[in-house]
């Protein structure tokens, strides 16, 4: 019972049934090699492939537990990913690893830039979280077509291609970054009070203000780190396809975002938040991708199989449904009544 | 539904014994009686969280009873949903009206049971209906106009015409009377006792004595979800009934008043003096001085500007003219954080709104103030926030006194406790608090005048804003009257009584007050 209330035993619950059901209409699916000291299998690849959703994720976590959203996410990939890739096509040296690593600096520095521009318009100029990425996200990606005039930029550059699909030591190093990112995010907001801030500030920002906390400066800072975030996703992503692709770098990529944080268990409401939640959600959606093309869905009705699968877990995690499960306190019979969880048969 | 006409008066109609109801870790009512009889008006009194709603909401179907039972009109019930116990003649009246505000008034009065013709809805019908029954209440208004046009007042009236289509046999109003003015409260009053002869049981909830003793037939105490006793409203005095309540003697009040009347010692450097501290169009400027353990008292009508220099002192608004000086020293407060760095903290009159943080526990509401003081890299030790904690709570005796209960589920006595536990967890030397025991039970309002009154003797300076007079007369030593946005004068609280401080807000207006 104790387990069964947990916050994230559905989300646990729903990703062990997809690894089971997986598992058992093909058991190469659990199984994980290893090859010159690297591990592979369908696992490994779930890791390394959810790398960008995750980092976009939780940034978008601690958004969303300021009452806030941010849409652009998806644009500010495609411009990181744009910086990047023209900087390091137009350098005429692709392999020299001191480009790379120059042009990832640079895209990293145009997101923070996206970013704090989200988080003025929000903390300083009090313009609602839609709203305000909104005009990030239509224009983002006119601003990526800007930098790759229009075209696809592609380039062949060792360092910049290991991003994505290389290794170090025996883990994918895509799965290291967003590994990396969810320790710092986590160690930031549980190991110092940001986390109860940002929590307070979610749920009651002017009782938060007279209390003390820089509300503002915690708003602000959640939409910079949201934009770095996307833009380490944007680098990956270009790494991994070899390619600036403006217009389909991070393609509604906020609304599995937000999807992956409310499988998580955060309220959109704000407030409360679960970064292990978070990933637990990204992995559900990393894995449910993985089981459409295992379970070889017909591609043309992948995203119906993905939503009836979604709903289900959503379902499941309804305050209501929840409620289901638990016997109210001296029942000594079933009610019937799902909407009136408190009620109990009167004792004799 | 005949069933449902008038039972004779006196009779019992509603029964309940042994009503027992546990939370997680509270027990909300424990083995409590209470009958109500038809053509009776009986008052449930009781501090907050002493178990009145929650009988409530077992009579009402809202909640489910752990054991004892429930008989209406001698027949034993058990009630699923609200639904359930309106169809047994049983209709609620909240504080906050609960009808539709997007709908008609006849719509209202007559939704679900509107009279057909010919398979349709009888418009005509439904609001020559409704106007007859709000008629019979005495209420003369259009059934066509939209609820949410009409005041309060008449919307309770509405709600209770509703009752009345629904020929419920009991009535329940809880806190009915919270938001409305004199005259009104007279109309609603001059309807239930209409009710009364026509033998409806009228249970009512208020936290005003004065009312209760007005209308009242009979009185049930409840004290910490158990059951005190029932009593003819005659056969108990009001000091009786406080005692009661509270469980102890209203001597702590006297007790309070007579530490409070001491001489403060004003030939030091003022802890805060604000001269001419004002802001266009909200408040004309303002000077105000508060010595070492002084309490001073803000008294005012609604809007008169005391909660108004108190957020300009604290920052909370900005203020255009006028300078601060704390201990002397002058200082500039454009915000809360500027404030609390001068250890001046303050708390809203809204609690709900800008006090509590209600998703978080009572312990994460009581750190935060200390927390923000420091900045979220140094986050408080878990050794430290426990004691710290740990101390406020008992200090102020906050309950239920678990630290890892959810603020919003505490009532409003105890939500107060915690944010005053908050502010003086960060050891203020000056202590604003505007409003801090507005809508909570005798109890807490008492503990919290006690804790108030100990503070300032041991030298806490405190700024006391309260529409309740005696309140401020009975902590402060001084007392600034404000009126219409303007300071008007300062009175010697040790020296004066509730009658001249009211004169003195009413008079020397020249009669062009508002």
């Amino acid at each position: 019972m104790g387990v069964v209330k947990h916050r994230l035993f559905w989300p646990i619950a729903a990703l062990l049934t997809l690894v089971v059901v997986n598992t058992l209409s093909r058991p190469q699916f659990i199984k994980v090699t290893v090859r010159d000291g690297q591990l592979y299998g369908a696992l490994i690849d779930i890791l390394r492939n959810s790398a960008p959703l995750m980092l976009v994720a939780l940034g978008m976590t601690i958004v969303i537990a300021t009452r806030g959203i941010d849409l652009s996410v998806g644009a500010v990939m495609a411009v990181s990913g744009a910086v990047a890739l023209t900087i390091i096509h137009d350098s005429g040296n692709p392999d020299n690893l001191g480009t790379v690593v120059s042009a990832v600096v640079v895209a990293l520095l145009v997101a923070l830039v996206l970013g704090s521009w989200n988080g003025m318009l929000i903390a300083v100029l009090g313009i609602q979280p839609i709203i305000a990425t909104l005009v990030l996200m239509l224009a983002g990606r006119g601003v990526a077509l800007l930098i790759t005039e229009g075209f696809i930029t592609t380039v062949n550059s060792g360092p910049f291609e290991y991003i994505a699909t290389g290794y170090l030591l025996i883990l994918p190093f895509a799965f290291l970054i967003s590994l990396t990112a969810i320790l710092l995010i986590g160690a930031f907001e549980r190991r110092t009070a940001l986390g109860m801030l940002t929590e307070a500030v979610g749920i009651n920002p002017e009782a938060s203000r007279l209390a003390g906390v820089r509300s503002r400066g915690i708003i602000f800072s959640v939409y910079v780190v949201s934009g770095l975030m996307a833009g380490i996703a944007g680098i990956i992503y270009s790494s991994n396809i070899r390619a600036a692709d403006a217009n389909a770098a991070g393609l509604f990529i906020e609304l599995y975002a937000i999807l992956a944080v409310v499988l998580g268990g955060t309220s959109l409401q704000g407030g409360k938040f679960s970064i292990a939640g978070t990933v637990i959600g990204v992995l559900i959606i990393q894995t449910l991708n993985s089981t459409i093309l295992f379970l070889g869905v017909p591609s043309a009705q992948s995203p119906v199989f993905f939503a009836l699968v979604v709903v289900l877990v959503v379902i499941v995690q309804s305050p209501r449904v929840r409620q289901l499960g638990r016997r109210p306190r001296g029942a000594t019979g079933s009610d019937g009544t799902a909407d009136k969880p408190a009620k109990a048969e009167v004792g004799a | 539904m005949s069933n449902h006409g008038a039972s004779p008066p006196g009779s019992s109609i509603v029964e309940m014994r042994g009503i027992t109801i546990s939370f997680p870790g509270v027990l909300a009512l424990d083995n409590v009686d209470f009958s109500l009889r038809s053509g009776e008006i009986h008052a449930l009194m009781g501090e907050n969280g002493a178990g009145k709603s929650t009988l409530i909401k077992a009579l009402t179907g809202v909640y489910a009873i752990d054991s004892g039972e429930i008989a209406v009109a001698g027949r034993p019930v058990v009630f699923h949903t609200t639904a359930d116990a309106q169809v047994a003649g049983i209709s609620t009246v909240y504080q906050e009206v609960n009808l539709c505000p997007n709908l008609s008034v006849g719509e209202n009065v007559m939704l679900g049971h509107e009279p057909h013709r010919g398979g349709r809805i009888d418009w005509k019908g439904v609001h020559e209906q409704a106007a007859e029954h709000l008629r019979s209440l005495g209420v003369q208004i259009d059934t066509r106009t939209m609820l949410s046009s009409h005041s309060l007042a008449i919307q309770q009236l509405v709600a209770i015409s509703r009752a009345m289509v629904l020929e419920s046999r009991v009535l329940i109003l809880d806190e009915p009377t919270s938001s409305l003015d004199r005259g009104e409260v007279e109309q609603l009053f001059a309807v239930i006792r209409e009710l009364r002869t026509a033998g409806v049981a009228i249970l009512f909830v208020s936290h005003f004595l004065e009312q209760v003793y007005e209308i009242s037939d009979r009185v049930t105490v409840l004290r910490n979800g158990q059951l005190v006793g029932e009593y003819l409203i005659e056969d108990l005095p009001r000091h009786d009934l406080v005692t009661k309540m509270i469980g102890r003697v209203l001597d702590d009040l006297e007790a309070i008043s007579e530490a409070s009347n001491r001489e403060v010692d004003r030939s030091g450097v003022p802890v805060l003096k604000a001269t001419e501290v004002g802001r266009r169009g909200v408040l004309e400027p303002a000077d105000l001085e508060v010595f070492q353990g002084e309490v001073v008292g803000l008294a005012g009508l609604l809007g008169s500007g005391r909660t108004e220099l108190a957020r300009l002192l604290y920052g909370a608004d900005r203020a255009d003219t006028g300078s601060i000086s704390i201990n002397g020293e002058p200082v500039r407060i454009g915000t809360p954080r500027h404030a609390i760095e001068q250890r001046i903290v303050f708390s809203s009159e809204d609690r709900r709104g800008e006090g509590i943080v209600s998703d978080l526990t009572v312990a994460e509401n009581i750190v935060l103030g200390i927390q923000a003081r420091r900045g979220w890299r140094h986050k408080i030790r878990k050794a430290e926030r426990d004691a710290v904690v740990a101390e406020y709570m008992e200090a102020l005796d906050v309950r239920p006194a678990n630290p890892d209960s959810v603020v919003g589920t505490l009532s409003g006595g105890n939500q107060q406790k915690v944010l005053l536990a908050r502010w003086l967890a960060t050891a203020p030397e000056l202590l604003i608090l505007d409003e801090p025991t507005r809508g909570i039970d005798v109890g807490a309002k008492a503990d919290i005048q006690r804790k108030v009154a100990e503070l300032s003797a041991a030298g806490l300076s405190v700024i006391f804003i309260s529409s309740e007079l005696e309140e401020v007369l009975r902590l402060a030593q001084r007392v600034v009257v404000m009126r219409d946005r303007r300071e008007i004068g300062q009175l010697d609280s040790n020296r004066v009584g509730l009658n001249d401080l009211i004169e003195y807000i009413a008079n020397t207006s020249d009669g062009s007050a508002a």
